[in-house]
């Protein structure tokens, strides 16, 4: 068991709430996909949880007020700490707005020990808030061995009211026994992670003690990676990988404005374009980077750096975001560069082996459907996003209600593929009162063309209003096809749709008929017109 | 001594190495033609020579249910996790597609590009998905280029993807894809509709394949196309009528 690197943890709870602007003491939460992500106080004492629904939560408080949830303006809110924390030391990582750290190594020493340097901390993060402590609660700085101990000990400050706890050397498994094993989950978004957690007390380890009483090679073996993950976490040790490492400086990369820029928007856009290049870079190598530091330079001279730790590894996506966050909030933060940006760097503070992803023997995630996903991007790349659609039941009567075509751009496909069922597309719907009897037809028409249903005196057949054919239909007709004799028909059905809307009201007649060539179709009655709607192909 | 040992040794190199190249022939893995197809659903493998629709091959569907048969060839291969894409056809009943049992959560409905850009989609998709529907329309026209079609079939012979072409009114004259397959609908026969009453329920089909090399012999099949639970089933009825064989030539 390695020893892990003392680290101090800023944590300030629920920063969404203060990151949205809210006030103190108003019951408020912020949603994210009709989910809570953050809750005040005040709506915690109602009874609002985070994980909750939208109507649940405003169900249990009716004068919740509601924010979305919005990770840039959280980061820019979240500057003023960051300058307040990067006074004691130059090295601050971030994993998301609301909760930073540092290895207490120098610092420590500086200020006298690690109890002196946490209420420094405290007392700077304190001043740098101001009011807002009063939104979301105080602040807690938590120092201990690794990094989970430093976040446990930091919550648990902060519950306490501010007073930094501060776990002893080589005393973070006592301090992280009695905790329950769902506290393994805290400030994590790992699927994995989560569904252990939701095992573990089914299993009867119900606290992070019994966790680490397990022989650690036992706990590989039966859940693997993440429960070797989960085991280093509960007995206070390194959980760094061990393969971690520095990597080479050639990875980095940068990119100089000439003349400085001032808008974010380009910069955003440099910002995607280097972090895919970079991305590829250390892809390239098999690589994953796990750390990410981001400095940005001013004409004046002024620099902004600083480290963003990710749990797993970052994707392009994600670096560049981060980056945008970083720029962003130095613009908005109370010490703005006086200049334009004049340089950009991004490069890779820790790396680990690329993994890759584990793909599915059976169902999950299958290399056909990552294929399939790319080819639908370049297609609409190249053609525009309604080249490509996808199929969505929606449910109704006629054959062109039943299924509505969704823009590819908007679904992820890969996702879609792995939760669709391998088996036969059953119709999803309950049955439809009123719909036309399976099978469907083949080809529908998007346009119905015209047709001419006559009697056999060559008058159009009608229908009544209780749908009695006012006469045997005896020959078919449509613009582009010569009259063919109709052989059979069945029907009519009638429809009479929303009839309480004057624009949406549809009353009409369908009627399938078979020609004497052997050929099945749709007809449609609308206002005394037939239209071919649709064909039995 | 060890001259003559040396050229012995190298006589016997040579020989070693013949042999060693005939056991090389021998041993080499053999893939057969059954692996080298897509599945179908139960009711189509007696149709196809290989037991599935082979790799690479271009297949039309003519005829008055070609439409229903395509869906039909496609939905063994999307049942078993294949991914199906649909190039153009915007008449394509969705709903038919679902009951013939092709999976929605792998299917792409690609809208028409413009002809000089039909190969390059194609082409694209051929990389990517197994199967790939495509009506009449651009191909029975000739805009396909004699050169792009070539490349095109080059594609998907190595990729191992299938194009359907869905041409229900008569041939398709000189143009760039020469099809593999050919399977024509002879006779369709809805039932279930009187007059005035009931509802199309089920449909006869007699379906015909022809095609070269190994399916240059016509093969035919009775199949119900819908059958009265939607399924696609053999039809054999012990009262069929008769029909006259085709010739063999």
């Amino acid at each position: 068991m390695t020893s892990a690197p003392r680290v101090a943890i800023v944590s300030c709870p629920d920063w969404p709430i203060v990151g949205a602007g809210f006030g103190p003491g108003e019951r408020a939460a912020v949603v994210h996909a009709n989910r809570v992500v953050a809750v005040s106080p005040s709506a915690r004492v109602e009874g609002c949880r985070v994980g909750q629904r939208r109507r649940e939560a405003q169900s249990r408080c009716p004068d919740l007020a509601l924010a979305d949830h919005d990770p840039a303006r959280d980061a820019r809110a979240f500057e003023v700490v960051l300058h307040a924390v990067s006074q004691l030391t130059p090295r601050v990582e971030l994993t998301r707005p609301g909760a930073c750290a540092f290895t207490t190594r120098g610092p420590s020493r500086y200020h006298g020990g690690d109890a002196a340097l946490a209420t420094l901390t405290a007392t700077l993060v304190r001043q740098a808030l101001g009011a807002a402590i009063d939104v979301a609660g105080a602040p807690g700085v938590g120092v201990a061995d690794g990094r989970f101990a430093a976040l446990l000990a930091a919550r648990a400050a902060s519950r306490q009211g501010g007073e930094p706890v501060v776990v002893p050397r080589g005393a973070s498994a006592s301090f992280l026994a009695p905790f329950p094993v769902a506290a393994l989950t805290t400030d994590s978004d790992d699927a994995d992670l989560a569904e252990l957690v939701e095992l573990l007390p089914r299993l009867g380890i119900r606290t992070l003690g019994a966790l680490a009483a397990l022989p650690a090679a036992d706990v590989l073996a039966r859940f693997g990676p993440v429960g070797n993950l989960a085991h280093c976490r509960a007995t206070g040790a390194d959980e760094r990988l061990p393969a971690a490492r520095r990597p080479p400086p050639e990875l980095s990369v940068q990119m100089e404005f000439e003349p400085p820029v001032h808008d974010l928007g380009p910069l955003a856009f440099a910002a995607k374009q280097m972090a895919e290049q970079l991305h590829g870079r250390v892809h390239d190598l098999g690589l994953a980077c796990t750390r990410l530091l981001v400095v940005a330079e001013s004409e004046h001279g002024e620099r902004h750096e600083r480290v963003w730790q990710h749990e797993g590894a970052l994707s392009a996506g994600a670096m560049a975001e981060r980056a945008r966050w970083q720029l962003d909030g130095w613009a908005l933060s109370a010490h703005p560069p006086t200049g334009g940006i004049v340089l950009v760097r991004l490069a890779p503070d820790e790396v680990v082996p690329d993994t890759g992803r584990q793909l599915g023997f059976w169902g999950g995630r299958t290399r056909a459907d990552e294929l399939a996903a790319r080819a639908a991007a370049r297609l609409i790349a190249r053609h525009g996003p309604d080249s490509v659609t996808v199929v969505e039941w929606r449910g109704g009567r006629g054959p062109l209600e039943r299924v509505v075509r969704v823009s590819a751009a908007a679904v992820d496909l890969v996702e879609r593929a792995e939760q669709g069922s391998a088996g036969r597309a059953v119709l999803p719907t309950p049955p439809w009162p009123g719909a036309l009897p399976t099978p469907a037809p083949a080809s529908v028409h998007g346009q119905p063309c015209r047709a001419r249903l006559d009697d056999a005196d060559g008058n159009a057949v009608t229908v009544s209003g209780r749908g009695a054919l006012s006469a045997l239909p005896q020959r078919f007709a449509t613009e582009a096809t010569p009259a063919e004799e109709v052989v059979a028909w069945a029907g009519p059905w009638l429809y009479d749709e929303r009839w309480w809307d004057a624009a949406g009201h549809r009353r009409r007649a369908r009627l399938q008929i078979l020609t004497a060539s052997g050929a099945a179709h749709l007809l449609s009655l609308e206002g005394g017109i037939w239209c071919l709607e649709a064909s039995y192909d | 001594m060890a001259g003559e040992r040396h050229t012995e040794g190298h006589i016997d190199r040579h020989v070693d190495a013949a042999a060693l190249a005939r056991a090389a022939e021998r041993a080499r893995p053999v893939s057969l033609a059954a692996e080298r197809c897509l599945p179908v659903v139960d009711a189509l493998v007696p149709l196809f020579p290989d037991g599935g629709l082979p790799r690479g091959a271009i297949v039309a569907c003519r005829g008055p249910a070609a439409l229903s048969l395509a869906l039909q060839a496609l939905a063994g291969l999307s049942q078993a996790g294949s991914w199906v894409a649909v190039v153009g056809l915007p008449a394509l009943g969705l709903a038919a597609v679902a009951e013939a049992g092709i999976a929605f959560a792998r299917t792409l409905l690609v809208a028409e590009p413009p002809p000089e850009e039909w190969s390059a989609v194609v082409a694209t998709l051929a990389d990517s998905v197994d199967a790939i529907l495509v009506g009449q329309g651009l191909v029975g026209s000739g805009r396909v280029r004699a050169a792009d079609g070539r490349r095109l079939q080059a594609r998907l012979r190595e990729r191992g993807s299938v194009i359907v072409v869905v041409a229900p009114h008569g041939e398709h004259g000189d143009h760039g894809l020469e099809t593999d397959l050919s399977l024509t609908v002879v006779d369709a026969v809805w039932e279930g509709v009187g007059r005035g009453h009931g509802h199309l329920r089920n449909r006869r089909v007699e379906v015909e394949l022809t095609g070269r090399r190994a399916a240059a012999r016509t093969r035919r099949a009775s199949l119900w196309l819908p059958d009265i639970d939607g399924h696609c089933r053999a039809a054999v009825d012990p009262v069929a009528p008769v029909v006259a064989l085709r010739s063999a030539v």
